[in-house]
């Protein structure tokens, strides 16, 4: 083909100055990330001197008992917070999806929903006034406050995309199975829970994520002792900034980064 | 699961598959907020907690002093001063989200179908990033010794570091960055659903520009703005760990003078108090964002 000097198609999705600013925003947000990956690696010992690339950082936050302690219960509590959360989502999901409207709906999208709208601040004392008092009346001082709590604010999360694919299937399968007399427990076993299996994973995943990131609700339920890994960086803040917090934070940012890949490529699938 | 004939009704499935969902939330979240509002109205406990005597104070509190000596009421200035700055930071936040996330979801939506899953992706990587750890990102560039004074020293603009963390300015840029992709989100789940061929039509009848954007644009993804500032400022107002960290002890919000009820200002009944205004501001704003959205969009 000869090339012609054609005037380009006027494109009416392009705005002045938009496409400046979109780009603008994605430096705004990735910058700071990345300085902070970078200064992980800061062999110097104080966060204002580059003193070249080293791993040692990384081995000071390892080696630190207090670092383990907190690793091990963020851990623990996020586990624990991701399966019940999950199971319970999982359920509501199956109960408020795809069987048409029924009375009372609206009040269980409002409770489900509940923790992405009231502002943590207040779900945070509120958990505090009541746990104190069931300390007081119980004597249980452990981590079940903390799961318990974690659980809770983690529901909508796992609930969300669980009913985004329940939404999207279709229900010939299990009339199906029904057809072919399966019992209700038949059907969703060998049915509905394989179908539904990815959104599951999601929900667990970004579960996951929420109650390993929590630090407001975690920072006021929590007994003495009990840091998570969040609580223990911002106690650690009151001092100075470490290159500790540093490649803690790294470390906790490659492991989102891995979990969303991971929750990216689930859901993607279904396309 | 229709198929053979079930015995019982939907709404009984529904209820009873929710039930541990809604026992779980009630316990843990919705319930504990009922307290908080009854403990607003009781009486202040001699070093923490609350006796069980109704009482006023605690909301009286919220905007009023009394004089120890005298019992004369005034205005309780350092509260309002603190209300003042939360109210204005969330909205500056919201301001600038906005100007920053309009041409960020746009480019998102308008990006072809195989890339743009990828620009999404980057802006959720943000989003479900841990805040402390975005708030840590923000306070290594603006310290005086960060990049951003080291990188204007070198440039020659400025001779000495400016000052800024621990100030308004500190916050207001933390909190702008930790909730820019809580704004470019719903814009753009709003713009994805956009016809441009509405903008085709109004380049045909000689609209320019900037009358494209007012008349045809903004007000078919005002849901989605609506819904994007709401995202914003209610976190805005209710910040703790943002301005806790970039706004040192001094620059308080509403969240920081909450716990300091909790913590050493040993008054429950008017930490109460603030936390159910709070939630009270939220679920106006909620009521609010229902009326309008359901009567700009009559088909959803």
């Amino acid at each position: 083909m000869i090339p012609v000097a054609k005037p380009r198609a006027f494109d009416v999705t392009t705005l002045p100055g938009f496409t400046f600013v979109a780009i603008l925003s994605f430096v705004l947000l990735y910058a700071p990330i990345v300085t902070l990956v970078v200064y992980s690696f800061n062999g110097g010992n104080s966060v204002n001197q580059w003193g070249g690339f080293s791993l040692k950082w990384y081995a000071v936050a390892a080696q630190n008992q207090a670092v383990q302690e907190a690793t091990a219960r963020s851990l623990i509590i996020a586990v624990w917070a991701s399966v019940i959360s999950t199971v319970v989502a999982t359920m509501a999901a199956l109960g408020t999806t795809r069987r048409g409207k029924f009375k009372g709906q609206t009040i269980i999208y409002v409770i489900i929903n509940q923790p992405l709208m009231v502002p943590e601040i207040v779900t945070a004392v509120a958990l505090l006034i009541f746990f104190s008092s069931v300390k007081i009346v119980t004597g249980y001082s452990g981590l079940g406050y903390l799961i318990v709590a974690h659980s809770a604010f983690c529901v909508p999360f796992a609930y969300l995309p669980i009913k985004a694919r329940l939404e999207g299937m279709d229900t010939t399968m299990e009339t199906a199975a029904a057809d072919l007399y399966a019992t209700r427990w038949q059907t969703f076993r060998y049915v509905t829970l394989p179908l539904l299996l990815p959104g599951v994973i999601a929900g667990a995943m970004l579960a996951f994520i929420i109650s390993l990131d929590n630090v407001i609700i975690t920072e006021f339920v929590k007994s003495a002792g009990q840091d998570t890994l969040p609580t223990y960086m911002l106690g650690q803040l009151r001092r100075a900034l470490t290159p500790e917090v540093n490649a803690i934070s790294t470390a906790l940012l490659a492991l989102t980064v891995i979990i969303l890949t991971a929750f990216f490529f689930v859901t993607k699938k279904r396309e | 699961m229709s198929g053979a004939g079930r015995p019982r009704s939907k709404a009984v499935d529904g209820w009873l598959l929710s039930a541990p969902a809604l026992i779980l939330l009630v316990l843990a979240a919705s319930g504990p907020l009922l307290i908080v509002a009854v403990y607003s109205v009781l009486e202040k406990g001699d070093y923490s907690g609350v006796r069980w005597i109704l009482s006023g104070e605690g909301w009286f509190r919220v905007l009023f002093e009394r004089d120890i000596f005298d019992q004369t009421i005034s205005l309780a200035d350092a509260n309002l001063s603190i209300f003042w700055r939360s109210v204005k930071l969330s909205v500056a936040t919201t301001v600038i989200t906005f100007a920053l996330g309009l041409p960020t979801a746009w480019f998102i939506a308008t990006r072809p179908a195989k890339t743009r899953a990828i620009w999404l992706f980057l802006i959720t990587i943000p989003f479900w990033t841990n805040l402390l750890i975005r708030t840590f990102a923000i306070m290594e560039v603006i310290r005086n010794q960060g990049i951003l004074n080291t990188f204007l020293i070198h440039a020659g603009l400025i001779s000495e570091p400016i000052q800024i963390l621990y100030t308004d300015t500190a916050v207001l840029i933390g909190m702008a960055y930790v909730y820019l992709p809580l704004m470019v989100l719903p814009l753009y789940a709003s713009i994805d659903r956009f016809d441009f061929r509405l903008i085709e039509a109004g380049y045909d009848l000689y609209a320019s520009r900037w009358q494209v954007l007012r008349g045809v644009i903004l007000p078919i993804i005002k849901p989605g703005i609506i819904a994007g500032s709401i995202l914003v400022f209610i976190p805005s107002l209710g910040a703790y760990v943002t301005p806790r960290v970039l706004g040192g002890g001094k620059n308080m919000m509403i969240g920081n003078f909450i716990e300091l009820q909790f913590g050493q200002g040993q008054n429950w009944p008017l930490g109460a108090a603030l936390s159910t205004l709070l939630l009270l501001i939220v679920v106006v704003s909620l009521i609010v964002y229902t009326r309008v959205s359901s009567r700009d969009d009559p088909g959803g």
